[in-house]
């Protein structure tokens, strides 16, 4: 079953330098597996692709049902450098919560996840 | 000892809401207010200002806001932590004592004034003494863009805050204070937590965070169910309640709008954020992978579980410099065919450009209303768009390549694709830009001194 992110979870990002954060939470705890065992760096990274130039790293937060990801070369050199209307990074969540996942009908139903 | 201290956020970076400081004095008790004015930028403008007049370099909008909660301090013992120093809190101290003798209150506010982030003057001799100041995120050395530095300041801890607090100062005044320790101080001051419990100074750093942009904990720019967030127009700013074990709990004034729940804290939490094991302060390492969070009331969240690590040997230093030119100029144009003729718009432009033969570092388009902020990830664009802003931006070191790049957006009025509107705010206007430059150096290099004055 396709299921959007923006279904299941909630982000906010920001910036540090030319790398944006986008930090992914789940909108219910006992989907938050799901949801780190799709969002792999590489998954991320390719969901990206022609918009970052650089890599991405993820770190997990289990305790907050959340992911932290760092988009690398994002911001166009960031700050006052950056010519981007989103200089800072503010809807990279957004960007993010654009991802549609394949998951199998029996887990999506099992986990009560909303079909796209 | 008192068992809970309650610090209220006033202001989220300089530029906040006016009123908010206000509004935290009095909707309800609050024991210290807390004003963030510093943004990694902020303090090369401020720099430019002290560069033209002596007598500037803080920020300003700390005058008002002072003004507006003077009878707290004076009457009810509210206390005020600022870092709206800048780069001259000396400066601000003065003006704050002048503004408390105008307001009848003259040697009734102890006003502690916290120095020695400020950098810049002793940047050579630093340099020459094996310092290089490498940016954190290229790896070079200053001295490449050394003769282009406007300020440098290291970001300094919770000491001399609490050393501050300890002398009475009811009004603390810095310069580059981590925004953390602004909240972590009267805490750890009240409590009297060891500049060793790693644990309880790293909740207090994390009450910093959470309340460091204002109101982005308690229900603004909130994502998750934000067209039910009760009256923002009357939004309230978050309240930390912290205890002795380091634990707290986040609330807002009775009465007022927005909403402070698990997932509007939790969104406050990630933002801006690194590695969660390792959120590196002067202070303090604080593990935010140990961050526990409950509903403990309406519009109420209990913190709790935090643990900490050993602070590290180094300070980060923010260090601006002037990185060349900008200018950004916009066009809108409407149906039928909005996207395509701000496309068209964008060739002819390039085009443009080019014949004049001017070079840019970076020149980039952008559509707004169909891929600004997502880009190629907005998908199909539907063709019937009502308008589209065309978006044109240029950056250069040759200021006069940028000037004349100013030039070149109104005759698209008249002389490039039609149905264009949108250009009443005239030419676009150059913009130096000052970079950022972050960098490490040996805390044993920065001393603090806190003076009061009265």
């Amino acid at each position: 079953m396709k299921v959007r992110l923006v279904d299941i979870a909630h982000a906010r990002s920001g910036d540090k330098g030319d790398t944006a954060n986008v930090g992914v939470i789940a909108l219910r705890r006992e989907w938050y597996d799901l949801i780190a065992r799709e969002l792999t760096e590489r998954r991320v990274a390719d969901h990206f692709r022609g918009v970052i130039s650089g890599d991405v790293q993820r770190y997990e937060l289990p305790n907050l049902s959340a992911l932290n990801f760092l988009l690398h070369g994002a911001l166009d050199g960031g700050g006052t450098l950056s010519l981007k209307t989103d200089a800072q990074g503010k809807v990279f969540s957004t960007a993010l919560l654009r991802m549609v996942l394949d998951v199998p009908d029996a887990e999506a139903s099992s986990l009560g996840l909303p079909s796209a | 000892m008192k068992q809970v201290v309650r610090v209220a956020a006033g202001q989220g970076f300089w530029g906040d809401w006016l009123e908010a400081p206000r509004r935290q004095v009095e909707g309800g008790p609050v024991d210290y207010l807390m004003l963030d004015y510093l943004a990694e930028v902020t303090m090369s403008i401020l720099q430019k200002q002290k560069e033209r007049d002596p007598r500037m370099g803080y920020a300003r909008d700390f005058i008002g806001a002072m003004e507006s909660v003077l009878p707290a301090v004076v009457e009810r013992g509210v206390r005020v932590i600022a870092n709206a120093g800048g780069v001259n809190p000396v400066a601000c101290a003065e003006a704050i004592r002048a503004l408390a003798a105008e307001r009848g209150a003259g040697g009734k506010v102890r006003i502690g004034v916290v120095t020695g982030d400020d950098l810049l003057p002793r940047l050579d001799a630093l340099i020459a003494a094996g310092h290089p100041l490498a940016n954190m995120e290229t790896g070079e050395p200053l001295s490449t863009v050394r003769e282009r530095v406007l300020s440098a300041n290291a970001y300094i801890g919770s000491t001399p805050i609490v050393e501050a607090l300890g002398r009475g100062a009811q009004v603390v005044i810095t310069g580059r204070s981590t925004d953390t320790a602004l909240t972590m101080a009267p805490l750890r001051y009240e409590f009297g937590w060891a500049p060793d419990d790693w644990d309880r100074l790293a909740a207090g750093i994390i009450a910093g965070h959470i309340i460091e942009c204002g109101a982005q904990c308690s229900g603004g720019n909130c994502l998750i169910d934000w067209k039910n967030i009760p009256d923002l127009a009357n939004v309230g700013y978050p309240i930390v309640n912290g205890n002795p074990d380091g634990t707290f709990e986040i609330s807002k004034h009775p009465g007022t709008g927005g909403r402070i729940s698990v997932p509007s804290v939790t969104e406050q939490l990630v933002y801006e954020m690194g590695d969660p094991h390792a959120y590196i302060t002067p202070d303090v390492v604080a593990d935010f992978t140990s961050i526990k969070l409950e509903q403990s009331g309406p519009d109420r969240v209990r913190v709790f579980g935090i643990r900490g690590a050993p602070s590290t040997d180094k300070l980060k230093v923010s260090i601006a410099y002037r990185a060349g030119f900008k200018a950004v100029g916009t066009l809108v144009y409407s149906w039928p065919d909005a996207l395509e003729k701000a496309h068209s718009a964008d060739r002819v432009l390039r085009e443009r450009l080019d014949r004049l033969g001017l070079r840019f570092d970076k020149v980039m388009t952008e559509f707004v209303g169909a891929s600004a902020t997502h880009g190629p990830l907005a998908g199909q664009v539907p063709a019937d768009l009502p308008e589209v802003q065309l978006r044109f931006g240029v950056r250069g070191e040759d200021r006069a390549a940028v000037e004349r790049f100013t030039r070149e957006i109104a005759p698209l009025v008249l002389n490039g694709p039609p149905s264009v509107t949108g250009f009443a705010g005239g030419r676009p206007k150059v913009e130096e830009i000052v970079a950022y430059w972050p960098a490490l150096i040996d805390k044993t290099q920065v001393q603090t001194a806190v003076e009061v004055i009265a």
